[in-house]
């Protein structure tokens, strides 16, 4: 009753929902185990060593998958909660208490945290098994399990937290699995300097979210989600808009969105199923649901919101762009994340209208995007690992599982009826076009080009003419494989059934609140239409291009100057390198020459002298009685007769 | 001449009276038990003469009656025997100090085990080295156990020195402490030549400075007319005649007692004598002296001459100063582990004589902050736990030719005994004034109240000289973790029996408990209170 009072007086004066959870009750006390499961699991696997090797893919996925039945337990029990009281609490125990600041280590379950749940577990415990398979000639397949668990754990802390600093706890613990993983193959430098890259650009990142909780603490004196909802209301608009850009900055290092996204594409050095799970299903996405919680935050700052709209369309394009130019097939699936990221933070950027359907376009893209990460994994399987596609083609006959299931997640990606990523896309250029014409030109823009990039990697992989290695013999993976992409493809297909009764949005609204329905400037069906048209004129560009065409083994190198770009990711390792890290390593040099000759020169020269001086008095010390006598007679001569002259 | 009978208050000077009368009944133990028998109740007898000297100094430290001095200061103590022998806070708890300290000399002293069932000192002191007679009593496993009577008799110096009332006390008190130590220095069973050397040198000096303090006493009572601290003090604050006698017979017998610390510039017998005496008579020695001829420092120049006290501080900062800058210089250049040990104390000397400088009493500072003499006994303290600890471990690493000093064969003895060498670096840590060991507390006690006293100049030297004796402690402990064996065969770290053992865990854990939680004996020290005048 509380929490439903609290909800309608909040909504009259803010139209911002509050969070005024209730306390866990029931099946709800068991929240704490979702998280506990899988860091158990790290634990052993990590601490046990050796002894686990045998069992620890089995414990590891085996924890997950119970984290998964957990969430899905509590899922079920919350559908049957009135709306009202659909916000739950749980309070583990004080955590941080100095001063003012009194941060409990307290988890939140909400209808946003439910599906994230879902989606985390779910996905995560299918790319658990896969991995068994995929990993399963890997000598550190336990250490392997262990990360992944470890992940598990931290991106369900982020989700479930309470606070700010709980979330920020996750959101460095998935950062530390993130780092782990991509640079799992450690013995290959690139895969080590991947890990790095993606380390160092997200502390950029980890740092505008650092700023933005010591902010909001030092505006509204706390950082639960519960206080700064209340609160919100209060504090001045400019306060609020640096909140929200400091949040933003850690939502761009975490999804990767434009200025901070040059480490994805890198961080494809990782296994597949990392580069399925962290790259492109959860982990990436943490920005949106960062952007999405503090609604409360971005509702009431209206400049932050526009800024997001801005890095939104612009990666949602640059990400695409990138896509159509890469050859290595993880390279290219992670352009595209890119691009459906930043329509996810398109979606959130655009408020209470765009926020269910950001969540939704969400889950579909974990759905989809997954499946065909997975699934290229399977091709890379079956290629030697090789991931050039210019060395793929002709392989549906080879792959048929991965075939189709490949090809469910390309309908569904490049929005095609009935597939989940067609109601989910749709629905936010749609809101994009009511809300800003230029900007939702732009997501149509970026549908053709999906397309357009999509049919090519289709074209390269699984038709056309065989380009394959010599000595090469693909072969489908076993099952333990492709049933993960089976389950992920028929999510991919049905995953629209969310909308069905614009149940997500209903769903979502006692967290993001509720969107007046606004006309949009053509009639719906017309933009439906408009959007399949540009999406089949980008299908039927690539079938042109690509598909009509010999595909050379080689990428050929007298390209126009935007393929190059493209290809170079659009200079954003260039851009990095001539605006932070050159100057940054000049700025380095500098200090260190002047550590060398000033600092270095005086402690150094000091002990030079000192030892110069120790040698000297050393021959003081000839080991002749008569010698010391002397000195002690000197001295004692010396010091009587100063002494006497002194005081004289 | 009239002649007056002594009285003596016997029940305040029974830890004295034990510890001399221990010594005798052990001398008689020489004459009358078999050479082969003689070991145990040697042990047995110097342990319980000096844990009952202990029992009976704490004793007489809880039953203290107010004093009224001449000078009207008021205090615990009393001033006994005839005004030769003043026990009053400081004196107790130098006592106790000594004795903790003769203890683990005792310990050290009664190992048998690391060379192989015989003591660390010579079997035959007479016997020429390299001769028949030396190599006979080295077959036959001949021990001297003459030595636990001279540990006794120079504790009994050791006891009278800081409490001496009078110059002549005072003079005899210093030559009883230092007529065993330089017999001890002599009696190695390895390295002979060396070890007589250390002793001839040791005592040739030894006699030239105590000349020096002779003459000096003499000087003073030219000027003063009495030889007791009280009568000198009250002639120094009437200002009679004849100042430079006065000043002259400061000088003279702060030589006298500058070169017992082993303070620049007559710090040069300290590294020849330290590296060539039996390592347990380094450690016992290096504590023992060091605390003992402190106190007797502090008293002389506060009680008699503190009156003075314009005129000798100069003196004494140029001489703290000296000693740190020389201490930690020459430490840097030396090559083997107790020489560096000998300068790292030469240095310390120079850091507690920073103490000296510092005010004196209680009234004139702030809370929290410790008198002079506070500082300098705290720092005696920490000092002598890791110093003896230090040396007690140099005992245990050992090659073919006994112990290793050598750095070289230190090298890498992280690896192969990482407890022994870890200790030893704690030791070291402390020495340096690393937080959270002793040592940080102790040099804390003695800056802080230089500082109030105004000797910034000196203190500033000071946290300089530790900066730089940093560097080659700090390189002893690289050494031992961070460098490979030397390919000519390492020092080991060879089993010792609980005696050595048990005495560096008592002084890791002081050292350890007196970083983190000095408190309760910074309150005993507090409550030492002052000298009685």
């Amino acid at each position: 009753m509380n929490a439903l009072s609290a909800l309608s007086l909040a909504a009259t004066e803010t139209h911002v929902p509050v969070v005024a959870p209730t306390d866990a009750s029931g099946p709800f006390q068991l929240l704490w185990l979702i998280i506990a499961l899988p860091l158990l699991g790290a634990a052993v696997l990590l601490l046990g060593g050796r002894r686990t090797d045998k069992w620890g893919h089995l414990l590891g996925t085996a924890t997950s998958a119970a984290s998964f039945v957990l969430s899905l337990v509590l899922f079920v029990n919350l559908l049957g909660r009135d709306e009202g009281e659909r916000q739950i609490s749980q309070h583990l125990y004080d955590w941080i208490q100095a001063g003012r600041l009194d941060v409990g280590l307290d988890l939140l379950y909400d209808p946003l945290s439910a599906l994230f749940l879902l989606l985390i577990t779910g996905v995560g415990s299918l790319i658990h098994v896969y991995s068994i398979g995929y990993m399963a000639h890997d000598p550190r397949r336990r250490r392997f399990f262990a990360y992944l668990n470890l992940f598990v754990a931290a991106m369900l802390m982020l989700i479930l937290s309470e606070n700010y600093v709980g979330l920020f706890l996750g959101w460095e613990g998935v950062g530390l699995a993130s780092y782990l993983l991509i640079g799992f193959w450690q013995h290959k430098p690139s895969a080590a300097a991947a890990a790095k890259k993606a380390f160092v650009i997200n502390r950029v990142g980890d740092m505008g979210l650092g700023l933005a909780i010591f902010l909001m603490f030092v505006t509204f004196g706390t950082t639960s989600f519960t206080g700064i909802s209340e609160l919100s209301g209060g504090a001045t608009t400019t306060t609020l808009n640096w909140v929200g850009v400091l949040l933003l900055i850690g939502a761009c290092g975490k999804s990767a969105q434009v200025p901070l996204q040059a480490w994805l594409l890198d961080a494809m050095e990782g296994p597949t199923p990392v580069s399925a799970l962290i790259h492109a299903a959860t982990m990436v996405t943490a920005g949106v649901y960062l952007v999405t919680r503090s609604n409360f935050i971005f509702e009431l700052a209206p400049t932050a919101q526009t800024v997001v709209v801005i890095v939104a369309t612009v990666t949602l394009l640059w990400g695409a762009i990138i896509g159509c130019a890469k050859d290595d097939i993880k390279k290219g699936l992670a352009g595209s994340t890119m691009s459906q990221i930043g329509y996810m933070m398109l979606g959130a950027g655009l408020g209470v209208a765009g926020y269910a359907f950001a969540i939704f376009h969400l889950l579909t893209h974990g759905f989809f995007k997954a499946n065909m990460f997975l699934g290229a994994g399977s091709v890379m399987h079956a290629m030697d690992d090789d991931v050039d596609m210019r060395h793929y083609g002709a392989l549906q006959k080879a792959l048929p599982i991965t075939f189709a299931t490949f090809a469910l997640g390309f309908l569904a990606i490049i929005g095609i009826p009935p597939f989940a990523g067609f109601w989910s896309k749709d629905k936010i250029i749609e809101v994009a076009l009511t809300e800003n014409p230029i900007v939702g030109i732009c997501a149509l823009l970026g549908a053709g080009i999906t397309g357009f990039y999509m049919t090519r990697m289709m074209l390269m992989t699984f038709f056309t003419k065989k380009r394959w290695e010599k000595g090469v013999h693909p072969h489908e993976s076993p099952l333990v494989m492709t049933i993960p992409l089976m389950v992920l493809a028929a999510l991919s297909a049905l995953g629209g059934l969310m909308l069905a009764g614009n149940w997500i949005v209903d769903w979502l609204s006692p967290v993001v609140g509720h969107a007046e329905h606004a006309e949009p400037p053509l009639p719906v069906i017309v933009l439906t239409v408009i959007t399949i048209a540009v999406v089949l004129a980008g299908v039927g560009l690539a079938w042109f291009l690509v598909g009509q065409r010999d595909v050379p083994r080689t990428a050929p190198a007298d390209v126009s100057f935007a393929t190059r770009a493209a290809r170079a990711d659009l200079y954003g390792d260039a851009i990095n390198d001539g605006l932070v890290v050159n100057p940054g390593k000049a700025g380095v040099r500098s200090l260190v020459a002047g550590d060398r000759t000033l600092v270095d020169g005086l402690f150094t020269g000091g002990a030079t002298v000192l030892a110069g001086t120790g040698e000297l008095l050393r021959r003081l010390q000839n080991g002749y009685v008569r010698s010391y006598a002397l000195g002690i007679l000197g001295g004692a001569v010396v010091l009587v007769l100063t002494l006497v002259a002194v005081n004289l | 001449m009239e002649f007056v009978k002594p009285e003596l208050e016997y029940a305040e000077l029974l830890p004295l009276l034990i510890v001399l009368g221990g010594a005798c009944v052990g001398v008689a133990i020489e004459a009358f038990v078999p050479r082969g028998l003689r070991r145990l109740p040697q042990i047995v007898l110097s342990a319980l003469v000096v844990v009952g000297a202990l029992v009976a100094t704490i004793l007489v430290g809880t039953h203290l009656d107010e004093h009224t001095g001449a000078a009207g200061a008021t205090g615990r103590g009393l001033v006994g025997a005839m005004g030769s022998i003043v026990v009053d806070g400081p004196t107790i708890y130098l006592w106790a100090l000594i004795l903790v300290f003769a203890l683990g000399g005792v310990a050290l002293f009664a190992e048998q085990r690391l060379e192989g069932g015989v003591s660390a000192f010579t079997g035959q002191a007479a016997a020429l080295p390299g001769t028949e007679g030396e190599r006979e009593a080295s077959t036959r496993g001949l021990d001297h156990t003459e030595v636990y009577p001279l540990l006794l008799f120079a504790v009994g110096g050791m006891l009278m020195f800081p409490a001496s009332g009078d110059l002549l006390t005072m003079f005899v008190a210093l030559e009883i402490l230092s007529l065993p130590l330089y017999l001890l220095c002599g009696l190695a069973r390895r390295r002979r030549l060396l070890s007589q050397e250390a002793a001839m040198k040791y005592f040739l000096l030894g006699a030239f400075a105590s000349g020096f303090f002779l003459y000096g006493a003499a000087l003073v009572y030219g000027y003063a007319g009495s030889v007791t601290f009280a009568g000198i003090n009250e002639a120094v604050r009437a200002g009679a005649d004849n100042h430079v006698l006065l000043l002259a017979g400061i000088g003279l017998l702060a030589v006298g007692l500058l070169f017992k610390v082993g303070a620049a510039p007559f710090q040069a017998w300290t590294p020849d004598v330290y590296q060539g005496a039996p390592t347990a008579v380094t450690a016992f020695m290096a504590a023992g002296t060091k605390v003992a001829a402190f106190g007797a420092l502090l008293r002389l120049m506060y009680v008699a001459f503190g009156g003075e006290r314009w005129s000798w501080q100069p003196m004494l900062w140029v001489i703290a100063i000296a000693s740190m800058v020389l201490g930690a210089v020459l430490a840097i250049v030396q090559s083997d582990v107790k020489r560096m040990l000998a300068y790292s104390s030469v240095a310390h000397t120079g850091f507690l004589l920073v103490g000296v400088l510092g005010v004196q009493s209680a009234g004139e500072l702030a809370d929290g902050q410790y008198t002079s003499l506070e500082g300098v006994l705290f720092y005696l303290t920490t000092y002598g736990f890791a110093m003896i600890g230090a040396f007690a471990i140099v005992t245990l690493v050992r090659d073919a030719g006994g112990e290793a000093t050598a750095y070289d064969r230190w090298a890498g003895l992280g690896r192969t005994s990482p407890l022994v060498a870890g200790a030893f670096a704690f030791f070291l840590l402390s020495m340096a004034g690393i937080p959270l060991t002793a040592g940080f507390i102790g040099k804390w006690a003695v800056f802080t109240s230089a500082m109030s006293a105004g000797a910034w100049p000196v203190v500033l030297v000071a946290i300089g000289c530790s900066i730089v004796a940093i560097t080659f402690y700090v390189r002893h402990i690289r050494l031992m973790f961070f460098t490979d064996p030397h390919p000519d065969g390492a020092g080991t770290v060879t089993r010792s029996s609980l005696l050595t053992s048990g005495t560096i865990v008592v002084c890791l854990v002081a050292t350890l408990a007196l970083g983190i939680l000095p408190g309760p004996v910074l309150d005993l020290v507090t409550s030492a209170g002052d000298f009685i005048r």
